[in-house]
C-alpha cells in the first residue's frame, strides 16, 4: 500500500480499485454519506459525499482514489452544501422525528445533526405518501425513504429476491414492491433479508418494537454519526 | 386487444431478450392503449424478469401508460415557442369542448388531455400528440374539428392526412443540407481512398508502415475524420475522432462487440435539426453511422428514436431495408471483407434524459433511464458493458460528407476550432421559422436577419440548458469557441417577458429530472416553486438568495448536465433581464409561497363563513 | 445601576398550535434562569393581547400554524421582535399537527363533525369567534422570517440555554451533539 492522496491535508493510502470513500473510511476518517454502504456496489445518487477532486465536485463513494489527489471534504463550504442537500431529503418526504420509530438510529438524521442542520429550511413538499402495513411483521412508511435504493441492492444482490425497486421519475420517484397487489404481504420478503436490515431512515421498520430503546439511549445519541466509520467489507480483499 | 398470440408474435419478434422489455412493452401499448397488470405478469413470465423491475422501467417514461389514459390521447406540446403560439388556449378549447379537466381521463374512458414537453415541431406549431402521432399548426378551427373527431371515435387513419403534414421548412442550405447525396457514395469514396491514395493520406507513420492491409480501411476513416477535426453535434463538442478511437483501442472481452449509437433523441426544447435529417437525409445518416462502425470495428448499431419521431419509424426501417438490399448494410458492405455491420431502431417514450448518452445506454438496455456513474465511460464500457460510442444525428451525417470529400476540405470550412457547418432550429419571433445550415461561425445577427427576425430581445441558443443572449450580443459568433449550439435557436421579440421564458424552462427541467440524484429531483422542484411564487405576487428579496443557492447546488452537486444546466436560464436572465425580475419583487419583506387568504379556502367552504375575520385582508396579505 | 438597566435585552416569548411543552422546557434551565435575569427581562408572555409585547429584542415562538389566529400572532410578534427564534418540532417543521397535511382539510373537517358518531350536532362551527383552519398546517419559517432555530421535541433547556448565551455574546448560535436533536 504505497500510493496516497490528500485528503484535507492529511495523506490518505489506498489500495488499487479503492474510491475515495473507501480509502477514507479505512484510514478512519469519516466523509458523510448516506446511498454508500460498504457491502453493496456504490450508488452515487444522494450526493452527500460529494468532496472537491482537484478543486471539482465529485461524488466520494464512486470516484477512484488516485496518486497524489489533491481532496477537500471538512470544509465549511462543502458542509454547508450538504447541509443544504439534508434539508431537500427533509422536506421532500415527510420527517416527523418525534413519532418516528428510528430516531436516534436514523443516519439522516443523525447527518443532519452532524451538519448543524437547525431547520429544514424550505417549504415543505408534504407529500401523500400511504403507509403499507399490511405485512404482520414489518412495516412500510414511505414518508421517509430518500430513495437512496439501499434495499434495492440488498434485496437484489444478497437476497435475490428483488423485493424492492425504484419507479416513477423525477419528483415522483418512490419505492415500490414485487407483488400484484402492490403490498408488502404479498411478496417473498422475509425478516432475515438483508434488505430489511439497510434502510438508513424509518422506512422499513419492524413492527412490535415500539420503543424498546429509549430515546437518548441509541446509536448516535452518544457518539455521533462521524464516529462511527464502518470499514469498507471488501477491503480485505483489495489491500 | 391483442390475445395471447399477439403478445407471442411480439415476443418473439425481440427475441424474447429482455433487454427489449421497453421495445416489447411499446409494442403491446400500440396494440392495447396501455400496459394491464394481465400484460405485465404475462412479460414477468415470458421474459423472467421481475415485476417490480418492469413496473419500475415502464412508469420511468411518460409515454408508457401502466393505467388507461383514454382512446384517445392528446398532449399538447408545452415549449415556450408553444406558448408563445397560444397552445395554453387552445388545450382548455378542447378540455372544454370534450368536458375533461386537464390530467384527467374523461369519465367514459375516451380521451385524455393534458401536455407534453418540446415536441420538435417549433416550426410549425403549436403542436400536439394524439396517440403518439403529431398534429402541426393547430388553431381554433383544427381544435373544434379535432373535438368532433374524438367523439365520432372516428380511428386516427380517417382523421385527415393534413393535420399529420410535417415540414422540412429547410430555408438555408449549405455543403451538408445541399449535398445531393448518394446512398453509398461516401463508403465507396472511402474505399476508393484507401486502394489509391490511402497510404499518402495517412499522416501518422505508425498505422502507415505496421498496419495488417486489412485495417487500413477503417484507419483511413479514422484519420479523415480526425483530419476533419469534427466535434460532436450534441453539444458538447467532443472531437469525434478521439471518441472513435477511443472506442476502437478499448480491449473486447470474450463475446463482446463495438457498437455504435446514433442520438435522435432530440430532447433539447427548440430542437428539431434531426427530425429533418431523418426525414430527407437519412441515407447520410445511417452512412455515417456505418463509417463509423467501419472506423471503430463495430457490428451492430442503434438508432436511439425519440418516441415523438415515432412517425418516422416506418420511413426509417424502409431506408434500413433498402440499404441492406443494397449491400449498404449486413455483411461484407460494398464487397468489402469483414464489413458487417447492421442497425436496429429503439424508440423512445418521452424522457429528455434519455439523450444524455449514458442514460441513453440505460434505456436501451430495458432500464430506467437514469444517467451512470462515469467513469467508466462508453467508449470502454456502453451497451451491456460492451466499447460503444454515441454521436448525435448530425455528427454522423456530417461524417459521411467528411468521408465523401475529404478531411482536409471539410477542416477549412468553419472557424479554426469549429470545422464546417452547424444546422440551426430556428423558431419563435421571425416570419420565417425553419432549418437553416451556416458555417460556423455565422454571427447570431445574421442567423436572425435571415429568418426575418424583427424587434428581438433575445435569442436562446442551444435551448433550455444552453445560453440567453442578449441584443448587445448579437454580433457574438455561433461556435465552439465562442456560443456553442445543440441546434436550437429561439427567438423572443421585444413584446416577450424573458422572466416567463426562463419559468416555462425551469418547468421543463423539473418534469423532466430523471429524479436519481437528490441535487437536481428536490432542487429543479424547488427552483420550480420559486418561480412560480415570483410569478404569483409573492415574490421578495429574500427568494433571490433562495434562488442562487438553488443555482450553486444544482452546478455543483448534480449527477449528471441536466442538473448542471437546469438553472441556465434563471442565471442568464437574471443576468441580462433583471427588470423582469424586479418587477415580480412585489414585496420588500419576506413573503409566503401560498396565498394566505386561500389558505382558509377549505374552511371557509365547509363553516360557510365569509365575514371578515375568515379572510386575511388584503393590506395583511402584503404585510409581513 | 441606570447604565446597566438599560443594557438588558428583552425577552418575549409567545405559543401557536404547540403543546406548551417547549415553554416548560425553557423553565428547565432552571437556576441558570437567575442568571439570565441578570442580562434579560422579560416581557408578559404575549399570547393574551399581542399589542402589548412592545418592542423586544429577541421572541421565542413555540408551535407552528394551524389557524389564521395563528398567523396573525405571528406576524405581529415579528414585528415586534429583532431576532424571532423558532422554538420546537412545531415551529420548525408543524410538529404532530402538520401530520394532517396530507389530507384535504374537508375531509378531516367532515370526518370529525360529520360522519364521525357521537359528536354533536352533525355540524361544523362557523362561530365568527372561531379562528379559521388553514388548509395545510405550516411551519412558521413558511410565514414570516425566522432568524433562529432550535429544533428539538420540545429542545432541552441546555439547548435553550446554549442559544440564548450565544445571542448574548454576540455569536451566531450553534448547537453541538447532543444538544441538537429532533426528538
Ligand atoms: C440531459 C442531456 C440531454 C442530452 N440530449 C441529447 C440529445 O437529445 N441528442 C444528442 O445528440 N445529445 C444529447 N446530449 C449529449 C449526449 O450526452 C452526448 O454527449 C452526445 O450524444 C454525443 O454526441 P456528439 O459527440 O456527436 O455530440 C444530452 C446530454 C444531456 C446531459
Ligand atoms: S426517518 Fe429519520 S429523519 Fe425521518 S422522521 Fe425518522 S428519524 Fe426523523
Ligand atoms: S426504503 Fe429505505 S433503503 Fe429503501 S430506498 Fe427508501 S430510504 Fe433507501
Ligand atoms: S442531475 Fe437530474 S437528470 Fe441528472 S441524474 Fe441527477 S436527477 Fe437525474
Ligand atoms: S454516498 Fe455517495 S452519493 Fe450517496
Ligand atoms: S410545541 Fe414544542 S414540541 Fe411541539
Amino acid at each position: 500500500m504505497s500510493e496516497t492522496f490528500v485528503l484535507d491535508g492529511q495523506e490518505i493510502p489506498f489500495a488499487p480499485g479503492q474510491t475515495i470513500i473507501q480509502a477514507a473510511s479505512a484510514a478512519g476518517v469519516y466523509i458523510p454519506r448516506l446511498c454508500y454502504h460498504p457491502e453493496f456496489k456504490p450508488h452515487g445518487s444522494c450526493k452527500l459525499c460529494t468532496v472537491k477532486v482537484n478543486g471539482r465536485h465529485t461524488a466520494s463513494c464512486t470516484f477512484k482514489a488516485a496518486p497524489g489527489l489533491q481532496v477537500e471534504s471538512n470544509t465549511e463550504d462543502l458542509n454547508a452544501e450538504r447541509r443544504t442537500l439534508v434539508q431537500m431529503l427533509f422536506v421532500e418526504g415527510n420527517h416527523f422525528c418525534p413519532s418516528c420509530e428510528k430516531s436516534g438510529d436514523c443516519q439522516l438524521q443523525a447527518t443532519a445533526y452532524e451538519l448543524g442542520m437547525m431547520s429544514p429550511h424550505f417549504d415543505h413538499f408534504f407529500p401523500d405518501r400511504p403507509v403499507d402495513a399490511s405485512h404482520p411483521e414489518l412495516l412500510l412508511d414511505f414518508n421517509r425513504c430518500i430513495l437512496c435504493s439501499l434495499c434495492v441492492r440488498a434485496s437484489r444482490d444478497v437476497d435475490k429476491k428483488n423485493v424492492f425497486a425504484l419507479a416513477g421519475r423525477g419528483i415522483d420517484s418512490h419505492l415500490i414492491v414485487n407483488a400484484a397487489s402492490g403490498r408488502l404481504a404479498d411478496t417473498n420478503v422475509a425478516l432475515e433479508d438483508k434488505a430489511v436490515q439497510v434502510c438508513p431512515v424509518g422506512v422499513i421498520l419492524k413492527k412490535r418494537q415500539g420503543f424498546k430503546v429509549p430515546i437518548g439511549q441509541r446509536t448516535y445519541d452518544e457518539v455521533p454519526i462521524s464516529g462511527h466509520v464502518p470499514a469498507p467489507a471488501a477491503l480485505t480483499e483489495e489491500i | 386487444m391483442v390475445n395471447s398470440g399477439g403478445l407471442q408474435s411480439i415476443l418473439r419478434k425481440y427475441e424474447g431478450n429482455p433487454h427489449n422489455l421497453l421495445q416489447i412493452l411499446r409494442e403491446v401499448q400500440e396494440e392495447e392503449g396501455w400496459i394491464s397488470p394481465d400484460r405485465v405478469a404475462a412479460l414477468e413470465t415470458a421474459l423472467a424478469v421481475p415485476r417490480s423491475k418492469i413496473i419500475g422501467a415502464a412508469s420511468f417514461y411518460a409515454f408508457l401508460h401502466l393505467q388507461p389514459v383514454g382512446r384517445y390521447r392528446i398532449l399538447f406540446s408545452d415549449n415556450i415557442t408553444d406558448r408563445m403560439l397560444g397552445n395554453q388556449a387552445l388545450m382548455e378549447q378542447l378540455c372544454q369542448l370534450l368536458w375533461v379537466e386537464p390530467g384527467k381521463v374523461s369519465e367514459d374512458g375516451l380521451v385524455s388531455i393534458t401536455t407534453t414537453s418540446c415536441t420538435g415541431m417549433c416550426d410549425q406549431g403549436p403542436a400536439l400528440l394524439v396517440n403518439g402521432r403529431a398534429i402541426t399548426r393547430v388553431d381554433e378551427a383544427r381544435i373544434v374539428e379535432i373535438a368532433e373527431l374524438v367523439r365520432n371515435q372516428a380511428p386516427l387513419s380517417e382523421w385527415p392526412e393534413e393535420y399529420f403534414r410535417v415540414e422540412d421548412n429547410i430555408r438555408r442550405r449549405d455543403i451538408l443540407l445541399d449535398s445531393h447525396f448518394e446512398p453509398g457514395s461516401s463508403l465507396r469514396a472511402l474505399h476508393a481512398r484507401v486502394e489509391t491514395e490511402g497510404m499518402q493520406a495517412s499522416n501518422t507513420r505508425s498505422w502507415r508502415e505496421g498496419l495488417p492491409r486489412g485495417l487500413v480501411g477503417p484507419a483511413t476513416m479514422l484519420d479523415e475524420i480526425k483530419r476533419a477535426n469534427l466535434r460532436g453535434r450534441g453539444g458538447a463538442g467532443f472531437t469525434t475522432g478521439l471518441k472513435w478511437e477511443a472506442c476502437r483501442n478499448a480491449p473486447l472481452a470474450e463475446g463482446q462487440d463495438r457498437i455504435v449509437v446514433c442520438n435522435a433523441d432530440e430532447g433539447e426544447p427548440g430542437t428539431f435539426k434531426d427530425r429533418v435529417l431523418l426525414t430527407s437525409y437519412a441515407d447520410m445518416v445511417f452512412e455515417g453511422m456505418t463509417l463509423a462502425a467501419y472506423a471503430v470495428g463495430a457490428r451492430r448499431g442503434f438508432l436511439y428514436l425519440r418516441g415523438e419521431y415515432r412517425y418516422l419509424l416506418e420511413h426509417l426501417e424502409g431506408v434500413l431495408a433498402r440499404r441492406r438490399r443494397d449491400n449498404l448494410l449486413g455483411h461484407s458492405i460494398i464487397g468489402i471483407p469483414g464489413a458487417d455491420f447492421d442497425i436496429k431502431i429503439h424508440v423512445g417514450f418521452g424522457a429528455y434524459v434519455c439523450g444524455e448518452e449514458s442514460a441513453l445506454i440505460e434505456s436501451l438496455e430495458g432500464k430506467r433511464g437514469t444517467p451512470r456513474n462515469r467513469p467508466p465511460f462508453p467508449v470502454t464500457h456502453g451497451y451491456l458493458d460492451q466499447p460503444t460510442i454515441v454521436n448525435n444525428v448530425e455528427t454522423f451525417a456530417a461524417a459521411a460528407l467528411i468521408a465523401l470529400n475529404g478531411g482536409e476540405w471539410y477542416k477549412n470550412i468553419g472557424t479554426a476550432q469549429s470545422a464546417g457547418s452547424k444546422i440551426l432550429s430556428v423558431s419563435g419571433d421571425c416570419e420565417r421559422p425553419g432549418i437553416y445550415e451556416f458555417p460556423f461561425g455565422v454571427r447570431v445577427v445574421e442567423v436572425l436577419e435571415a429568418c426575418g427576425a424583427r424587434n428581438t430581445q433575445a435569442v436562446q441558443v442551444s435551448g433550455p440548458s444552453g445560453f440567453t443572449i442578449a441584443a448587445h450580443e448579437f454580433e457574438r459568433r455561433i461556435c465552439f469557441e465562442d456560443i456553442p449550439t445543440a441546434g436550437a435557436f429561439m427567438v423572443f421579440d421585444q413584446t416577450r417577458d424573458m422572466f416567463e421564458v426562463a419559468r416555462n424552462f425551469v418547468h421543463f427541467f423539473a418534469h423532466e429530472s430523471c429524479g436519481f440524484c437528490t441535487p437536481c429531483r428536490v432542487g429543479t422542484s424547488l427552483l420550480k416553486n420559486l418561480m412560480d411564487k415570483l410569478h404569483n405576487g409573492h415574490g421578495s428579496p429574500y427568494d433571490f438568495e433562495e434562488i442562487e443557492k438553488l443555482n450553486h447546488i444544482l452546478q455543483a452537486m448534480s449527477h449528471c448536465g441536466l442538473g448542471h444546466s437546469a438553472c441556465n436560464p434563471v442565471l442568464d436572465t437574471i443576468g441580462k433581464f433583471r427588470p423582469a425580475y424586479d418587477a415580480r419583487m412585489a414585496h420588500q419583506d419576506f413573503t409566503p409561497a401560498f396565498d394566505l387568504d386561500r389558505a382558509l379556502s377549505q374552511a371557509r367552504q365547509m363553516t360557510r363563513r365569509d365575514d371578515e375575520q375568515a379572510h386575511f385582508a388584503a393590506e395583511h396579505g402584503a404585510a409581513q | 445601576m441606570e447604565v446597566t438597566e438599560k443594557k438588558k435585552l428583552k425577552v418575549a416569548t409567545t405559543s401557536l398550535a404547540g403543546c406548551f411543552g417547549c415553554h416548560m422546557s425553557f423553565l428547565d434551565i432552571d437556576e441558570r434562569l437567575f442568571d439570565l435575569l441578570e442580562r434579560v427581562e422579560f416581557d408578559r408572555s404575549p399570547i393574551t393581547d399581542i399589542k402589548e409585547v412592545g418592542v423586544c429584542d429577541i421572541g421565542l415562538i413555540e408551535g407552528g400554524l394551524c389557524n389564521a389566529e395563528n398567523v396573525h400572532v405571528l406576524r405581529e410578534f415579528r414585528k415586534q421582535c429583532k431576532v424571532l427564534i423558532a422554538l420546537g418540532a412545531c415551529a420548525v417543521n408543524g410538529g404532530l399537527p402538520a401530520q394532517r397535511n396530507h389530507l384535504p382539510l374537508t375531509d378531516i373537517l367532515s370526518e370529525v363533525y360529520l360522519s364521525s358518531p357521537g359528536l354533536g350536532n352533525g355540524l361544523i362551527p362557523s362561530d365568527p369567534e372561531l379562528p379559521l383552519p388553514l388548509n395545510q398546517v405550516h411551519p412558521i419559517h413558511e410565514v414570516v422570517k425566522v432568524d433562529v432555530f432550535i429544533p428539538g421535541c420540545p429542545p432541552s433547556g441546555d439547548a435553550i440555554w446554549k442559544v440564548l448565551t450565544d445571542l448574548l455574546s454576540g455569536k451566531a448560535p450553534s448547537l453541538g451533539h447532543g444538544l441538537i436533536h429532533y426528538d
